[in-house]
């Protein structure tokens, strides 16, 4: 196979979901060559791709379109760069994460491709046979790809394990596209304005070794505070379930869930949450799964590994004051 | 100003899906079906921005087997003005319902194409995005907020849902929108409006009087039940967590 990888990068460096596109695209087969396409601007697009250079053995080459239309996640002008790059090169393959960057392009350049695309695809069974959850992953279905042109893929990153530990010493070359002939219409029509972003300093959900989630369990905002202390002691990303983000509890970008984030953690602690199946479509290939929840029929407690029924304003002062400190625990980063 | 609205029937959300015994698909015989909620809740929106004065009509559209009328009867009584089938039994995937959307879309030329962001029975997050392409609109999709904008007539302000929390993009019309969750919460249909969809049409057309015609590059091999997760165990105190946690799934 020759594969395309769509790159997302953030603050100069390649995402790891990224990284995980490029796992796939490796497991597509033996010899398989695999190109990234890394866009935007400015010294941090430089320094996305002296990382992406070399960021995974796998990677053949890295394509660079430099481009301030390409800063933001715009679909309209990615999907022109994208196009004319598979269009060029005849890939056999275009790759890139189920992100929200990749849910929002994938489907758009394929259209233009006149190609089927496959989104969110967690089992590569051949180079055009691929398993990809449906019905909110209650349903699993093995897709085969028919089609003459390239085919185009959505990957979960949970599902095609991929660290920064992959970095090797040998950088993949560096090839310069040209997009000064980027300049149809439809560039005019769509404007970037402005990101509403939460900061924080913990792990980010979607790469997270720990997950803690709240529900409407928690019954308010300032409740959710005491899932930050837990989580600062176990060094891991908070999450929450669309009732809580509904309920105005916690910004949407912490929902894990069939539309939300798809995490799959070593541990996953669901506290005060029911178990709605679009909930447990986004974390029930976490490793280690525990529940806390006052209701013992929930659903939650059917996938969890450890269920503990009691009020989970007892229980987490309790798990909070006996959990030592973060530095004392056997974390791996 | 017209916006059109695609929806899509599917089995109701509401419903534990069951796998056929031969691997074939999913059991939808005598299973409850309704609209897909995320096209509920594009709908809604189309009504909201005719009601506040942004648009003269909405058209809905569906595409399938008979009982679609089912689920465009439902939009006419939830408020859209017209609808249109696109009657066919070949089963069809998101490319081709975006070139059957883009056919309908040239023809009726809406201002604004609504659709939900995804449907909940294949989950594939792709037909907005794909007629977006064909027609080379823009698109907004993942919408949390919609606003006309009023110092720039023909251009809507969208905040879409993204990883990264909250982004806003602005879009000339004509334009694609798809729809998440937190965008509205859709209205029921009332009884007097139910009785009144009776009367409004429903057009009939087929994919060959739209010129498109219906070809696959994809093929369902098998659908199949995902693995169970084995049973866990209750716990009585959270000292007994910590130490399962610790000693026996060694994660803490």
């Amino acid at each position: 196979a020759s594969t395309l990888v769509v790159a997302e990068h953030e603050g100069g460096a390649l995402k790891n979901s990224s990284l995980s596109a490029v796992a796939a695209a490796a497991a597509l087969g033996e010899g398989s060559t695999v190109s990234l396409l890394v866009g935007g601007s400015g010294p941090l697009l430089r320094q996305a791709v002296a990382h992406a250079a070399k960021a995974h053995p796998a990677i053949t080459q890295v394509l660079v379109a430099d481009w301030a239309k390409l800063d933001h996640d715009l679909a309209e002008p990615w999907v022109e760069v994208l196009v004319s790059a598979a269009q060029h090169s005849n890939y056999s393959h275009v790759l890139a994460t189920s992100s929200s960057f990749g849910k929002n392009v994938m489907p758009r350049a394929a259209a233009l491709l006149n190609v089927s695309p496959v989104s969110d695809v967690v089992s590569i069974i051949d180079e055009h046979t691929f398993i990809r959850p449906i019905y909110a992953g209650n349903a699993l279905c093995k897709v085969r790809y028919t089609g003459s042109g390239p085919c185009i893929l959505t990957v979960r990153p949970t599902s095609f394990p991929a660290s920064d530990s992959m970095k090797h010493e040998v950088a993949a070359p560096i090839t310069e596209l040209d997009i000064s002939s980027e300049s149809s219409e439809i560039l005019r029509r769509s404007e970037w304005v402005g990101q509403q972003q939460q900061e924080s300093d913990r792990p980010e959900l979607g790469s997270a070794r720990v997950v803690i989630s709240g529900g409407r369990g928690l019954k308010s905002k300032d409740n959710f505070l005491m899932l930050e202390k837990l989580a600062d002691k176990l060094g891991a990303a908070v999450g929450a379930s669309r009732a809580a983000v509904d309920a105005g509890f916690v910004p949407n970008d912490m929902q894990v869930g069939q539309t939300g984030k798809i995490v799959a953690p070593e541990l996953y602690i669901a506290i005060g949450i029911s178990g709605a199946i679009q909930h447990l479509a986004g974390m029930k290939d976490s490793k280690v799964i525990v529940a806390i929840n006052k209701d013992a029929d929930c659903a939650i407690f059917q996938v969890a590994d450890y269920g503990l029924v009691a009020d989970l304003f007892e229980v987490l002062p309790e798990l909070i004051s006996k959990l030592p400190e973060k530095a004392k625990l056997s974390s791996q980063p | 100003m017209k916006i059109m609205v695609a929806v899509k029937r599917v089995i109701d959300y509401a419903v534990k899906i069951r796998v056929k015994p031969d691997k074939s698909g999913v059991e939808t015989a005598n299973v409850k079906m309704s609209m897909n909620p995320f096209c509920e809740i594009a709908l809604e929106e189309a009504l909201r921005l005719r009601e506040a004065g942004h648009a003269s009509e909405v058209l809905v559209v569906s595409m399938g087997g008979a009982q679609c009328s089912d689920t465009l009867r439902t939009a006419l009584a939830m408020g859209a003005d017209r609808a249109i089938h696109v009657s066919t039994s070949h089963s069809l995937f998101p490319l081709t319902v975006a070139k059957l959307l883009q056919a309908l879309a040239t023809s009726e030329k809406p201002n604004i194409l609504l659709l939900g962001k995804q449907a909940i029975d294949d989950d594939a997050n792709q037909t907005g995005q794909m007629v977006a392409g064909l027609l080379q609109w823009p698109q907004g999709t993942f919408a949390s907020k919609v606003q006309m904008d009023k110092e720039a007539v023909g251009s809507v302000t969208v905040e879409r849902e993204v990883d990264g929390g909250l982004e806003t993009v602005k879009l000339q019309l004509p334009a694609v929108i798809t729809t998440d969750l937190r965008l509205n919460q859709p209205r029921y249909a009332t009884l007097p409006n139910i009785m009144k969809a009776k009367k409004k049409t429903i057009t009939q057309i087929t994919p060959e009087q739209l010129g498109v015609q219906i070809t696959s590059d994809l093929e369902i091999l098998e659908v199949f039940e995902p693995p169970k997760r084995k049973a866990g165990v209750i716990v009585a105190s959270v000292d007994e967590l910590l130490d399962k946690l610790k000693n026996e799934a060694h994660v803490i």
